[in-house]
């Protein structure tokens, strides 16, 4: 199962917009995506439970993808993380 | 007739009937329900419902507002559509047979808790929105109406409070004036009703909320009241105001581009502050003879990247070529951990206020400060250019500032660029420790700006943004005045002239004051400026002198006020 470790550098985290936009690329596959962040993980595709992770800029995350398209989505979810969430508007 | 004291928040009179806008009591109660697969569909279409208002309310939204709050929507969109959410509910009425109210209050309930039991204020501050979200299904579940903001007819909105969100779906064309339980003269209603130029009085208490739809009202923002149906003589007398009001208006409207001489001869500026290009149109057309404080926040905020030296050029020569050879201050950036910069981490903080923010943060990032230094000093040729550094605390943070602009001056020379070379410099004072200085700190720059606002609350130490003391925040503290007394005076003696550019200088009360402290220009929002004018030819200075020596030596805000009413009514 692909599994890649990010930490998150924007300001804010995933919060408000990174979150929205983190979401939005998410449910883009059909792998189940996962992030763990410390004990607490969560579904990729929910807005509440990334959310509830309550990850803090400078935090460590792991995603983890299992499906048909896991390394894309890996892929695109790498490049929005490393772009600070930068590239939409 | 009913009366009821609020806290007059912008200025003038509305008649008109009363629109209620009330966050209702949504109740239901849990059950277990006989079919479950009909109670799932329920749900269901509730979803689809709330998606379909959401999109519509998302697109309206993005017409008006900024990127950040229609950001809102789409997360709430966000809410309604999550697997999670779904799944949980599906399981709650399918297997557990609870109605769909129950489960769908249990479940975002318990989501916003997990969020309100983050140590971290940006986290908790989501639990409101999966709550909204929530409130929008149950009132699709229960058959209630969505809170309806359309007024049909002309009318005074009267709510316990307006949120962002709620403003966005308000009908302005037909809104007369606001009235609301909560919030102070710094509250979201506030500044609305600012911007809009219409009455408002909020913080009016619970007696706010006995008002029913079309109860005819008046508001009166001068004295922060609300009449709740008026006797026939009460009316004819606020009409007679209002009317009066509006001629004044228009007369002072009429004389707004002549200059603001008081009657025995003595001239000030009075010029605007700006935060777009679209202020500067608005604040020539009100008789602005120049800029006062011009905003650069609006280049930076609500964008991924930091603005690059061309993109600033472009929008400071827009703004400076609207006011010709008219002076311009123009403030450099003035942003702290209470904004988000996703392009500098500001960080959050405890206290945004004390922190790391303005020229604290332009010092510690060089390239970043000189990138909009040059892209002024290019922008100045040709104009009166004037600027100003914020939130200055100390001698050696003028001269630090200074170096850099200099730096920024050899890099334009070196790149052989033009740029402006009769630049006056100063800075604002809003700090206690820069109004103590102010006599070193003369000797540093070209001209003082005090602004009030920041001034009024590290004096009196009240955050203007906390609800439970920004009623103790008035910049007629004596305390405040004396520093203004103290900083124009200094000022004075080593020769620079000195502006004001916080709310004070365009509060009609406080205009007589200021010209007896000797004030040499005010700034304000440009629809004041008409009035102010006409406020400073009704002067003369010796009285104006007599006024400020008596209100420096009163013991409190509330002695000043009366007696400046006092005053006012006197002459």
């Amino acid at each position: 199962m692909p599994e890649l470790i990010f930490t998150i550098k924007n300001k804010v985290g995933l919060h408000a917009r990174p979150a929205s936009l983190f979401v939005r690329e998410a449910v883009k596959f059909q792998s189940n995506i996962t992030v763990l962040h410390g004990e607490k993980q969560a579904n990729a595709k929910s807005i509440l439970n990334v959310l509830a992770l309550g990850v803090n800029q400078g935090a460590q995350i792991t995603l983890r993808a299992e499906g048909p398209d896991a390394e894309l989505a890996l892929q695109a979810l790498q490049t929005l993380i490393e772009t600070n969430f930068g590239e939409a508007e | 007739m009913k009366k009821i004291q609020g806290i007059g928040a912008s200025r003038g009179i509305a008649i008109g009937p009363a629109h209620i806008f009330a966050q209702e009591d949504l109740k239901f109660s849990a059950q277990v329900v006989a079919d479950p697969e009909t109670e799932w569909h329920r749900m269901r279409t509730a979803l689809q419902t709330a998606q379909m208002q959401l999109k519509e309310i998302s697109t309206h939204a993005a017409e008006q507002l900024n990127h950040q709050e229609s950001a809102i929507f789409e997360a709430h969109l966000q809410m309604l559509e999550d697997p999670e959410l779904q799944a949980a509910l599906q399981s709650d009425i399918l297997q557990e047979r609870k109605n769909a109210e129950s489960a769908l209050i249990e479940n975002t309930e318990r989501y916003a808790a997990q969020l309100e039991a983050l140590d971290d204020a940006y986290f908790r501050a989501r639990a409101a929105d999966i709550r909204d979200v929530a409130r929008r299904c149950l009132r699709i579940l229960l058959g209630k109406p969505q809170p309806d903001l359309t007024l049909h007819q002309p009318s005074i909105l009267v709510a316990r409070d307006l949120t962002p969100s709620d403003t966005v779906l308000l009908d302005k064309s037909r809104l007369l004036g606001f009235c609301t339980a909560e919030g102070g003269s710094t509250s979201h209603t506030a500044i609305l009703a600012k911007a809009l130029g219409i009455p408002a009085v909020v913080g009016a208490g619970e007696a706010v909320l006995s008002i029913t739809a079309n109860d005819r009202l008046i508001l009166d923002a001068h004295h922060g009241t609300v009449l709740v149906e008026p006797d026939e003589e009460t009316l004819q007398h606020f009409a007679r105001a209002q009317n009066a009001e509006r001629d004044r208006a228009a007369q002072e409207r009429t004389h707004a581009t002549e200059p603001a001489i008081t009657q025995d001869g003595h001239q000030v500026e009075v010029v605007a502050n700006v935060g777009r290009l679209d202020d500067a149109h608005h604040a020539v057309e009100l008789g602005a003879e120049g800029i006062g404080l011009l905003r650069t926040e609006f280049l930076y905020l609500d964008r991924q990247t930091a603005p690059d030296e061309e993109e600033q050029y472009r929008a400071y020569k827009a703004i400076f070529e609207v006011m010709g050879t008219r002076p311009v201050v123009i403030r450099t950036l003035d942003v702290g951990g209470d904004k988000e910069l996703p392009y500098i981490d500001l960080g959050r903080e405890e206290n945004p206020f004390l922190g790391w923010r303005a020229i604290r943060m332009c010092l510690d990032n060089p390239e970043f400060f000189k990138t909009q230094l040059r892209a002024i000093l290019r922008a100045a040729v040709g104009h009166d250019i004037r600027i100003m550094f914020p939130m200055i605390a100390t001698v050696s943070e003028v001269r630090k500032a200074r170096a850099l602009l200099e730096e920024a001056r050899a890099e334009l020379q070196h790149a052989a660029q033009a740029f402006g070379e009769q630049i006056q410099i100063g800075i604002m004072v809003e700090i206690p420790s820069a109004a103590l200085m102010a006599d070193a700190l003369a000797k540093e720059v070209d001209f003082f700006s005090i602004g009030t606002n920041d001034l009024t609350q590290y004096t009196l130490a009240v955050e203007r943004t906390n609800k439970r003391v920004a009623h103790l925040s008035n910049a007629l503290d004596p305390a405040v005045l004396r520093l203004i007394a103290r900083v124009i005076e200094e000022g004075h003696k080593a020769g620079i002239w000195v502006g004001m550019c916080g709310e004070l200088a365009g509060d009609g009360r406080a205009i007589p004051l200021l010209l007896g402290l000797e004030l040499d220009e005010f700034s304000m929002a440009p629809s004041l400026i008409p009035h102010a004018k006409a406020l400073i030819r009704a002067c003369d200075m010796d009285t104006c002198r007599k006024i400020a020596q008596t209100a420096l030596n009163l013991p409190g805000y509330a002695d000043v006020e009366s007696f400046l009413t006092a005053s006012v009514s006197a002459s």
